[in-house]
């Protein structure tokens, strides 16, 4: 899968998301080019998720545009077909493994819903393509049979995945995806979409406040602080030599080995009434 | 990933019993109630030992004898015959009323939840106008412009409770419109329509089925109480309702048996539904 | 409650085995409180299903201990079972005890007198504080109540402890609702109230976790600054093995409602005891580097009643898992200064590197 135009499979320009008064995003651009990955990171309030929102079209921008695949989809999908194609082109993964599936829907039967939305195949082709999605994100076939409420967070997060994967999509979304996992289990679902971006050259967008996460599987970062970019560039330079005085303050605030928290650097800066 | 429990998918009528268990006692013995009323309601023509329309005044208020245990009513016909027959009129008022308010309320509430917006505020001063009109009093004037009988006692009803059904519904949809996994649905780019009837829609049905249950309980009263006033189901046709009100002037002449054993099957079969319904609330509630 | 307390002292002294050392006492300072031999069984979909099993730790007066396992290792179970506050139905076995005394034998005025002297916080103070009273009213419950103290006078103390706590403006705050302030704030809050009624032992429940990581920063200092002015002991409970090196003089590692490691929290991250701790320690992402690949560690975390019977409750997850480790469920036993719950502890000895990646 290549884009025909050679271009980044995801542009975002000059977006800016108001509620009311309030400027959730203010002026954020940037692009991802097939098989890259980008993090937006941002604490609470930030407008990070309002951001991926707004990518899969459910959130309207106020102004600015996004598109994918060289397609504008700033605007509402005018017919069903351009909403499966927009399917097809970003997905999502969300944060909470609890209710980001059907309760009432297995493994299988979420994976097979979405080719029969995408794909006029045939019953054995699309089965065919549920044991194949089920086995990349490692579920076996009594896990792929059964219901979410007796999966495990880090086991309905590969469904979710496999979901997502369904469509094909060129970009996928993971918007805080991996926050809720018990450690052991995320460094599996981390190795699982390292794997997955290898052998699809899917585009991650990776949404999340943990820096040490985006380290893992990002080539590129954007910090968001109050819904604007306070610094842009190659993840490790950020990471390793950060410029502006928050994302000093966000990378010197992740615990680690030998740290000790100190008090007053922020006081009054991010904390207040809400 | 090895400890995940097994757990084979659960057929839907071995579903339905566990649900059923889940109700406790009271509750099973509500359903066992609704089921034998049921029962009554479909076979009572044919299990009543004699006609349930013949009259013969001469029999009239005559009391219970080995031949006929509840007695004969105020035209002289058997009470145990009316009773049965009368059943089906009684039972399938409130079904109709019940199905559809449900219907009509499900699908309000659903559509509300899906747009939000001004749709969801249209909708929600449409039914603050309908909570205005009592049922009976809608009956009283379906009645007047339709004439009497239990076809537009019914629909009157089921105008009158829609705006119920749909207030209760709605926060759930509302809820289940939220859910990460409808989000993740829409940008699947599946159709509204498909998203509410394959997915909103079946994982209120606990919720739907006892909301049901307990109005069923209410229709039966009020059907029970137009008839009484002689709006819903016309004589001869047996109806329960109705049989109290035929034989009330027992009552004051030393006969209540008539009307008293109309007056209880009502309750019994009102309090079946209402404590069923209860308890499937609270479990629907539970799961939640 | 039941089975505490009931069998005669000379026969449960001698459960674990450990020197008083090993379990976090000297010699010259009694513990301020003592777990031993917890066992704690929950009624479960009517099948009762044990969630701690045979946890043992002791803090001295004025230590900070973290508690750190995944979800199922029985981190808060064991802060609620030591504060009195497991569920209904719940069967305990085994010792709690606080100053010297039996928490589970007390009653009236000596549990009153429990509750002031041990504070707790939780994750989500959104949760436990009431939506509709303002915060001054809240904060001096306890003191009004319980320790009669007149009303302007803990008023005074409530926006003194809400300055100690960096609130400013504190006057203003105690007239405000909950919903007007932030999590953060509100947290600090909770901390301030915590410490109103003077504790001895604070159990802190991951009380950051919900929170922004600058905010968490902050609210970290705050907590450790406060308790050690306050000469004050904690409990530190966290899914962070770091945050809790951070904070805390010694780490508790859980796993399967067990006591796996007890260590010195500044050894925990590269000179781990137990395979576990290694695994854990090294299967989160480093901020400093890029992986090429995680080591994650195979499976899912259990709980206590889903642990393999009659062998290492890790061992089906464990790298170095041998055929002792499968023969029966190994002791917690002394090691280099700490403890382990590792039947190849000893033979691992300087082969557990946490920070190891590649």
């Amino acid at each position: 899968m290549t884009d025909p135009s050679g271009g980044p499979v995801l542009e975002v320009s000059g977006l800016r998301k108001e509620f009311g008064e309030l400027v959730a995003v203010d002026d954020v651009s940037f692009a991802v080019p097939a098989a890259g990955s980008i993090a937006i990171v941002g604490e609470s309030g930030s407008g990070k998720t309002t951001i991926a929102r707004m990518i899969v079209g459910l959130e309207r921008p106020t102004r600015g545009t996004i598109a994918a695949c060289g397609r504008d989809r700033s605007r509402p999908a005018r017919s069903a077909r351009d909403r499966r194609r927009r399917g097809s082109e970003v997905q999502i993964v969300f944060q909470d493994p609890y209710t980001s599936l059907d309760p009432r829907q297995s493994a299988e039967a979420t994976i097979d819903e979405v080719l029969r939305l995408h794909h006029g195949w045939a019953p054995d082709r699309r089965r065919a393509r549920v044991a194949e999605l089920t086995e990349l994100v490692g579920l076996d076939a009594r896990q792929a049979r059964a219901l979410p409420r007796t999966l495990s967070g880090g086991q309905r997060q590969r469904v979710a995945i496999a979901r997502a994967l369904a469509a094909e999509p060129r970009v996928l979304i993971l918007d805080e995806s991996v926050a809720a996992l018990d450690v052991s289990i995320q460094a599996q679902v981390l190795n699982l979409l390292a794997d997955v971006r290898e052998s699809t050259g899917v585009s991650y967008v990776l949404i999340s406040h943990d820096l040490a996460v985006v380290r893992q599987l990002t080539q590129d970062v954007i910090v968001l602080h109050r819904g604007i970019v306070v610094e842009r560039g190659s993840t490790s330079s950020v990471l390793d030599d950060p410029q502006h005085e928050y994302t000093k303050r966000l990378r010197a605030s992740v615990p680690r080995p030998g740290w000790k928290p100190r008090r007053g650097a922020l006081l009054g800066a991010g904390e207040g009434t809400t | 990933m090895s400890a995940a429990v097994p757990l084979p998918a659960v057929h839907p009528r071995r579903r339905a019993f566990s649900v059923l268990r889940g109700t406790g006692v009271a509750g099973i013995a509500s359903a066992v109630v609704i089921a034998v009323a049921t029962l009554v309601a479909i076979f009572g023509s044919m299990l009543a030992p004699y006609s349930p329309v013949a009259a013969n005044i001469s029999l009239t208020f005559v009391g219970p004898s080995a031949s006929n245990p509840l007695g004969f009513d105020f035209e002289g016909r058997d009470v145990l015959s009316r009773l049965l027959a009368g059943a089906q009129s009684s039972m399938l008022g409130p079904l109709a009323v019940v199905v559809g308010a449900l219907l009509i309320g499900t699908l309000l509430a659903v559509v509300a939840a899906w747009r939000r917006g001004s749709t969801d505020a249209v909708i929600a001063s449409g039914l603050d106008i309908l909570f205005a009109f009592p049922g009976i009093l809608l009956a009283v004037l379906a009645a007047a412009v339709f004439g009497v009988g239990l076809l537009s006692a019914s629909v009157a009803l089921m105008i009158a409770y829609t705006p119920y059904v749909a207030r209760v519904l709605r926060g759930a949809a509302m809820k289940e419109r939220g859910q990460p996994y409808v989000a993740a649905l829409e940008v699947q780019g599946a159709s509204g329509a498909s998203i509410c009837l394959r997915h909103i829609v079946p994982n209120m049905m606990p919720l739907i089925v006892a909301q049901a249950t307990i109005m069923f309980g209410w229709a039966m009263v009020d059907l029970a109480a137009i008839s009484f006033l002689g709006l819903g189901v016309q004589p001869p046709t047996p109806n329960w309702g109705f049989m109290i009100s035929e034989n009330q002037i027992g009552i004051p002449e030393g006969y209540p048996l008539p009307a008293l054993a109309a007056g209880v099957c009502i309750v019994l079969v009102v309090i079946a539904f209402n404590v069923l319904g209860e308890r499937l609330l609270e479990q629907a509630q539970a799961a939640r | 409650m039941s089975g505490l307390g009931q069998a005669p002292e000379a026969e449960r002294a001698p459960a674990t085995g450990l020197s008083p050392a090993a379990v976090g006492q000297t010699p010259q300072v009694a513990p301020l409180l003592e777990v031993d031999d917890l066992t704690v069984l929950l009624r479960v979909e009517g099948a009762e299903r044990a969630v701690l099993k045979d946890v043992a730790l002791a803090v001295r007066p004025g230590e900070a201990v973290g508690l750190v396992g995944e979800s199922g290792s029985g981190k808060s179970m064991t802060a609620r079972a030591i504060d009195r506050l497991l569920p209904r139905g719940a069967k305990i076995s085994g010792q709690i005890k606080f100053d010297g005394v039996d928490v589970y034998q007390m009653a009236g005025a000596d549990l009153r007198s429990f509750r002031n002297r041990v504070a707790m916080i939780f994750q989500d103070p959104r949760a436990h504080i009431n939506p509709v009273r303002r915060i001054g009213d809240f904060m001096t419950e306890a003191l009004r109540t319980n320790l009669k103290v007149p009303s302007a006078q803990a008023a005074a103390r409530a926006v003194d402890m809400l300055g100690q706590v960096g609130i400013g403006e504190p006057e203003r705050r105690m007239r405000q609702y909950p919903h007007e302030l932030s999590g953060g704030m509100l947290q600090r809050v909770m901390i301030a109230t915590a410490l109103l009624t003077e504790p001895r032992l604070l159990l802190a429940d991951e009380p950051t976790t919900a929170l922004d990581v600058t905010t968490q920063a902050e609210v970290m200092a705050i907590l450790d600054e406060l308790r050690r002015d306050l000469g004050l002991a904690m409990i530190f409970i966290t899914h962070d093995l770091e945050l809790a090196a951070a904070i805390c003089d010694r780490t508790v590692v859980m796993y399967a409602g067990q006591v796996v490691e007890v260590r010195e929290s500044v050894l925990l991250h590269d000179d781990p005891l137990h395979p576990y701790t290694a695994a854990l320690a090294a299967a989160r992402p480093d901020i400093g580097r890029t992986a090429t690949r995680l080591a994650a560690i195979p499976g899912r975390p259990v709980s206590a009643f889903e642990a393999p019977a009659g062998e290492c409750a890790f061992a089906p997850r464990c790298p170095h898992a041998a055929d002792i480790c499968r023969a029966g469920p190994p002791d917690l036993a002394e090691l280099d200064g700490g403890l382990s719950r590792c039947a190849r502890a000893a033979d691992l000895r300087g082969t557990l590197r946490g920070a190891d990646h590649d």
